[in-house]
């Protein structure tokens, strides 16, 4: 039993920070927001070239094989910086539902490894909230090839994807466990419509329509939740980490600023109303990162030990990220409302992390009826 | 970074749970999950067995008759003893008292009560708190005047639990008065036999009695008892900060006790379905497991830092504060769980009522203490802003 990273992990995880600090740390990040998609692009470009794309995908497919700890070194220094790349879609959730499944999916994932492709991946639809084994999108074999129509609402990150993941309805009926498989799409096929959508966060996403477009079977047919349900785990718990760094960085910056600020003549932070609220806040860091080691270190586990982890790590770091943003902006007061600080900053990605894949009362259910 | 343990480890696992397996009756187990404290002489009897096994004193060096355990070994018997039903022991001695003795007590107090505190022959209470002086402890104004060989105790202590049952209370009395009121305090070990000294009982809202005053009346005790050197008592419970955390880690693992009690109270049918099938009841419970694999995790992280010799800084003050709110959050789940019958504490003449009836009520009332004792969670703030925020 031990906690610490790895020589070579820590280093990772230095790197990312070096490199946070250096392109998108809070003075300079207004000004990177005015070009965002460019400076998105240019990170994505320099974290290709320094190996970070390719970090969770597998040696036999073009990437460095790297574990859930690995991932999660690498999350804290996003997450710090607040670094609003398509990272946890592109290289750890589509790594995830595509390694292993044949010819199309590597060559994917070496482009992904190498910055050439990003790729997205569409579970949700109208109605089935959350829930991944709601699946209506249809897919028909014709001649052969397989034509998908229907609707995805919501694809995280689905903005810049040059590919889409999907899942889709092969047998049985809409909430049915078996019956679903997973289908590859280019962003450009006939009869594929994409509407973007800015994010409160930096991060763009999508929805889908489909109209018989030409699709790749990818997986087993039919028995594709398992797969899916166990990358979506992976792509949680990698945000539950860049969630714990945004907590830790929001409170060391309003620890910072309750020595600072004065009022009624002296420090608020001599206040002892306010220390107890900062302790409060540095608790649930602590719980956070807690549940974050607990997540990670159960990532490849059985599923039902998998699943009650991931899910537990996502409902706590979910209320207590929310709890540490929210009162970090209190504790700022009116500055902390404002754009140029980057506590509001915390404040609308851990909002926008506790949504991804489904809020904190949400996995509380699931982490109760998991069996 | 890994979750597993060693070989050796998972050995010795074994050996505890074969261990448990054999010492922990049945009977215990309500109480025990609801965070009381067993009768006097089944502790004893459960120190006992642990004395004879040589597991008497889970954290001490073994220099001093303890296990000389790593945190590791002290996760894996606690975490057994929490599975198997077994309490904690009682730590006035083992936690408190004990590992002052063996810091800074003379060669003479060791060799007379260290093995006592092991074997159970002796029962220490803590003479700290009085009537003036809770969180502020520094303004107590029991004294201590020297004559002769002897000190010469007078004032009130409270809040001093198990005085009734003990053979020997630790005592922090006031030798001389100086500028800072930390100095010239100094601490005593009394032989509760010492004429003048009157023990009176404090009723608790849990109607179990656990707590008292005690009176101090002209009691002489020993210079030879004076521990360390006089006026210097208040810095030796320095010695107990750095170990406090392992105590707070202990009642931490032992949540998960508190937590089954409820879920089995939950079995209760509503309508033919388990309660804890119920969604409100269920996403209640799932709340609670979930708090406790955060406060689990604290721990071991805490006992982590504790095996690599390094400060785990404030993280025992945040287990313990977290562990009195989680285990107050289960004995409310707990008494929800009871339902309509929650309302009956304990059986009249004519009554067919389970022996283990009033448990639950007593723990969820027990449980209010454990935010206030040991330093209450506003103290725990406190000490939280200072030491780790340097507010």
């Amino acid at each position: 039993m031990n906690f610490d990273y790895s020589g070579e992990q820590q280093m990772l995880l230095d790197s990312v920070l070096r490199y946070g600090l250096d392109n998108w740390s809070a003075d300079k990040r207004l000004a990177c927001l005015k070009d965002l998609p460019s400076n998105v692009t240019k990170s994505w470009a320099e974290m290709a070239d320094l190996g970070w794309l390719m970090l969770s995908i597998p040696e036999e497919e073009g990437g460095l094989g790297g574990t859930p700890v690995d991932v999660m070194a690498l999350m804290e220094g996003i997450g710090r910086h607040l670094i609003p790349v398509p990272y946890v879609t592109s290289c750890v959730l589509v790594p995830a539902l595509l390694s292993g499944t044949g010819e199309t999916a590597t060559e994917i994932l070496e482009g992904i490894g190498l910055g050439n492709i990003r790729a997205a991946a569409g579970f949700l639809e109208s109605e089935g909230g959350f829930d991944l084994n709601y699946v209506g999108l249809s897919a028909e074999l014709s001649d052969n090839r397989w034509l998908l129509s229907g609707e995805k609402v919501h694809v995280e990150d689905g903005g810049d994807a040059d590919w889409y993941v999907v899942s889709a309805r092969t047998a049985g009926s809409i909430m049915d466990s078996d019956g679903i498989s997973l289908f590859l799409i280019s962003a450009n096929s006939p009869g594929l419509k994409v509407e973007n959508f800015r994010a409160v966060d930096g991060h763009t996403h999508s929805r889908l329509r489909l109209d018989n477009v030409n699709a790749t079977l990818v997986g087993e047919k039919d028995q594709a939740l398992m797969r899916i349900e166990s990358a979506v785990d992976r792509a949680i718990t990698a945000h539950v980490a860049e969630a714990v760094a945004s907590m830790e960085m929001a409170n060391a910056v309003t620890l910072d600023y309750l020595g600072t600020r004065r009022q009624f003549g002296v420090s608020i932070g001599s206040f002892q109303v306010l220390q107890h609220r900062a302790v409060d806040m540095a608790i649930a860091a602590e719980e956070a990162r807690s549940m974050m080691l607990h997540a990670t270190l159960n990532l490849n586990a059985d599923p039902v030990t998998r699943k009650r982890a991931v899910s537990a790590a996502k409902t706590r770091v979910g209320q207590t990220g929310l709890y540490v943003a929210k009162q970090a902006v209190q504790l700022h007061g009116g500055v902390g409302t404002c754009d140029e600080l980057i506590i509001s900053h915390h404040l609308k990605r851990q909002m926008m992390l506790d949504t991804a894949y489904g809020q904190a009362d949400y996995h509380r259910t699931r982490f109760a009826n998991v069996s | 970074m890994n979750l597993e343990f060693t070989n050796e480890e998972l050995a010795f696992q074994e050996e505890v749970r074969s261990f448990f397996a054999e010492v922990v009756p049945k009977e215990w187990l309500t109480r025990v999950r609801a965070g009381l404290r067993l009768e006097p002489k089944e502790l004893i009897a459960y120190q006992k067995a642990l004395a004879e096994r040589g597991w008497g004193a889970p954290n001490w060096p073994k220099e001093f008759g303890g296990t000389g355990w790593g945190p590791t070994q002290i996760y894996i018997f606690e975490s057994e003893a929490t599975r198997a039903g077994a309490p904690i022991q009682f730590h006035q001695g083992l936690e408190l008292i004990g590992p002052i003795i063996f810091t800074y007590g003379s060669d003479e107090q060791k060799k007379r009560f260290l093995p006592g505190i092991i074997n159970a022959d002796d029962w220490w209470c803590q003479g700290y708190s009085e009537p003036g002086a809770g969180s502020d402890l520094a303004s107590l104004k029991t004294t201590a005047a020297k004559d002769g060989d002897e000190y010469v105790l007078n004032g009130q202590k409270m809040w001093t639990s198990y005085a009734h049952v003990a053979s020997h209370m630790f005592v922090l009395a006031r030798t001389s008065n100086e500028e800072k009121r930390q100095q010239g305090i100094s601490l005593l070990l009394v032989d509760m036999k010492t004429p003048g000294i009157q023990v009176k009982p404090i009723d608790t809202m849990d109607e179990k009695h656990h707590t008292n005053e005690v009176f101090l009346d002209d009691v002489r005790v020993p210079v030879n008892n004076l521990v360390g050197e006089e006026g210097r008592g208040w810095g030796y419970g320095k010695v107990l900060l750095d170990r406090e955390r392992m105590v707070s880690a202990a009642n931490a693992i032992h949540i998960q006790q508190v937590i089954d009690g409820a879920r089995a109270a939950a079995e209760r049918l509503i309508a033919g379905v388990p309660l804890y099938k119920t969604p409100t009841f269920s996403s209640k419970f799932a709340q609670l497991e979930i708090e406790a694999t955060a406060l689990k995790t604290m721990v071991l992280r805490l006992m982590a830092d504790a095996a690599a010799g390094v400060d785990s800084g404030p993280r025992g003050s945040m287990v313990k504060l977290r562990w009195s709110e989680l285990y107050q959050s289960a004995m409310g789940l707990w008494l929800e769980a009871l339902g309509p019958e929650a309302a009956h504490f304990r059986g009249l003449e004519n009554t067919q009522a389970p022996s283990d009836m009033p448990y639950a009520m007593q723990g969820a009332l027990y449980s209010r203490v454990t935010s206030i004792y040991g330093g209450s969670s506003e103290i725990q703030r406190n000490i939280i802003a200072r030491r780790a925020l340097g507010l």
